[in-house]
C-alpha cells in the first residue's frame, strides 16, 4: 500500500501537506504558530530580520515569510493553515492570501468566488489542464 | 438513558465568523447566507439539546506540528475561544459536560477507537462559526458543547469509513449513558473549497450536491471515497467532509432529512447545512 500516492503530484496548483513537506517546512510553520500570541506579533513587526532569527529556517523560507510570498510559502513546505497566522498579523484575510496564490489579485478573486468560484473542469489533473 | 435525536452538519469557515463579529450579516453579500441559517436555528432551539457532541478539525490551533493527534476529545469542563492570529473571536465560553466526555472517551477506547484526552485546549472557529450558525449570538451557549478534534490538516487524516464508525461507536457510547439526556451530534467542515496554491478558489457544486443526496440515502457509498477523490473534486480543504461521516454514523441507518442549505461563496467556500433525525 503506498503510503503516500505519487497521484498527489497530478492534481495542478495543489501542494498537499504530506511527509516531504511537513518536515522541510517544520520551522516555518512553527514561526508562524509563534504569531498566536499577541507579544509576539508586536515583537515580530517590529523587527521581523531579528525576531526570523529565533527560527532556523532556510534562506528561501525566510525571504518568502518577508516578501509576504504566500504561494513561495507553500511551495517550501509552508501549510495554509500555518501560513493564514503570518497573514493575520500582516492583515492579510484568507481571500487575499488566496487572490495572491491563485495570481488573480483579490478583486478579480473575489469576483471570481462570488459567480461560483473556479471550476473544477480542467483542474482535476495537470494533463487534463494542458 | 442518554439518546441522539439528531445531526447537524455546516460549513466553519471563518470568514462567517468574522462576518458576525463585525455586524456584517444584513450586507448583501452575507444576507442570503445567513437567511439560510434561521430554520436550522429554530430547529435546534426545539429539539433543545443538553449536549452537543461537536467535530470539527482544529487549524492549527490547541495542535502545532509539535503534536497531531488524529482523533481528540476535549474532557474538560470548559474551552476558552482562541486567539487565532488576530485576537480571540467574542464569543461566550464553552461549557462542557465533563462527565460524558469521560464516559465517551472511555467508551471509545475500550470499543478500540484511541481517542487523545485533552484537558486544556482552546477552540477556535472550526467549533465556534458551528455554534453561531446554529445558535445564533447568545450570551451563553444554550448547551453544553463537548469538543471532538480530528487531525484533517496533516496527511493523512482518517478515512471516511472510519470516521463513520468512530460515529457509530459514538452513538453505543451515548445509548450506553445512564442519564437523561437530550444529545445532537455536529459535524462540521467543507463543502468543496481549496484555500492554497494556484488552485484556490475550487468550487465543486455538483459534487457537493451529491454528496448532501448520500448523506441522507447512502452514506455507505459516501464511507468508500478516498482521500484523493476528496481533493481532487472537492478541493485540497475539501478533506474536511470526512469530518461529517462522524456525525451520520452516530444516526440511524434510516434518517429523515429535515432542512438542508448549499450556499456559494462564503469567502473562499462552497458552503452546506444539513439536519438529519
Amino acid at each position: 500500500m503506498p503510503v503516500i500516492p505519487k497521484d498527489f503530484d497530478d492534481i495542478p496548483g495543489t501542494y498537499l501537506f504530506e511527509r516531504n513537506r511537513s518536515r522541510e517546512g517544520y520551522h516555518l510553520n512553527m514561526f508562524c504558530m509563534s504569531l498566536m500570541k499577541d507579544e509576539n506579533r508586536k515583537a515580530f513587526l517590529a523587527d521581523e530580520a531579528k525576531y526570523l532569527d529565533d527560527f532556523p529556517m532556510t534562506a528561501e523560507q525566510r525571504r518568502c515569510v518577508l516578501e509576504r510570498d504566500y504561494l513561495g510559502m507553500v511551495k517550501v513546505g509552508g501549510n495554509i493553515y500555518y501560513t493564514s497566522k503570518l497573514g493575520a498579523t500582516s492583515g492579510h484575510s484568507f481571500q487575499y492570501m488566496a487572490g495572491e496564490m491563485s495570481g488573480l489579485g483579490q478583486e478579480k478573486y473575489r469576483d471570481m468566488m462570488v459567480n461560483g468560484g473556479r471550476s473544477i473542469e480542467g483542474n482535476r489533473s495537470k494533463s487534463e489542464k494542458e | 438513558m442518554a439518546k441522539i435525536l439528531g445531526g447537524l452538519c455546516t460549513s466553519h469557515v471563518p470568514a462567517i465568523g468574522a462576518a458576525i463579529d463585525q455586524g456584517l450579516t444584513q450586507e448583501p453579500y452575507w444576507k442570503p447566507l445567513f437567511d439560510g441559517y434561521e430554520p436550522a436555528r429554530e430547529w435546534l432551539k426545539e429539539v433543545a439539546p443538553d449536549v452537543i457532541i461537536l467535530v470539527y478539525n482544529d487549524h492549527a490551533t490547541a495542535f502545532s506540528l509539535e503534536l497531531i493527534p488524529t482523533f481528540a476529545i476535549g474532557v474538560s469542563d470548559k474551552f476558552q475561544p482562541a486567539d487565532e492570529g488576530w485576537g480571540p473571536r467574542p464569543v461566550p465560553t464553552v461549557y462542557s459536560d465533563s462527565e460524558l466526555a469521560w464516559h465517551l472517551s472511555e467508551s471509545l477506547i475500550l470499543d478500540e477507537f484511541d481517542m487523545t484526552m485533552v484537558n486544556k485546549m482552546d477552540v477556535d472557529h472550526g467549533l465556534t462559526v458551528p455554534l453561531n450558525i446554529a445558535c445564533g449570538e447568545p450570551d451563553e451557549w444554550p448547551c453544553k458543547v463537548i469538543p471532538l478534534a480530528v487531525n484533517v490538516v496533516q496527511y493523512p487524516p482518517p478515512t471516511g469509513k472510519r470516521c463513520f464508525n468512530l460515529g457509530r461507536s459514538i452513538r453505543r457510547a451515548v445509548d450506553s449513558y445512564d442519564q437523561d439526556l437530550k444529545v445532537v451530534v455536529f459535524g462540521t467542515g467543507g463543502m468543496s473549497h481549496q484555500l492554497h496554491g494556484e488552485r484556490a478558489g475550487l468550487i465543486n457544486s455538483e459534487w457537493d450536491k451529491q454528496f448532501l443526496d448520500k448523506l441522507s440515502s447512502n452514506p455507505k457509498a459516501l464511507t468508500e471515497i478516498p482521500f484523493l477523490e476528496y481533493v481532487t473534486e472537492a478541493g485540497a480543504e475539501g478533506i474536511e467532509l470526512v469530518m461529517w461521516l462522524i456525525m451520520r454514523g452516530a444516526l440511524n441507518d434510516e434518517v429523515k432529512e429535515v432542512y438542508r442549505h448549499y450556499h456559494v461563496p462564503a469567502s473562499n467556500t462552497a458552503t452546506g447545512l444539513i439536519i438529519l433525525e
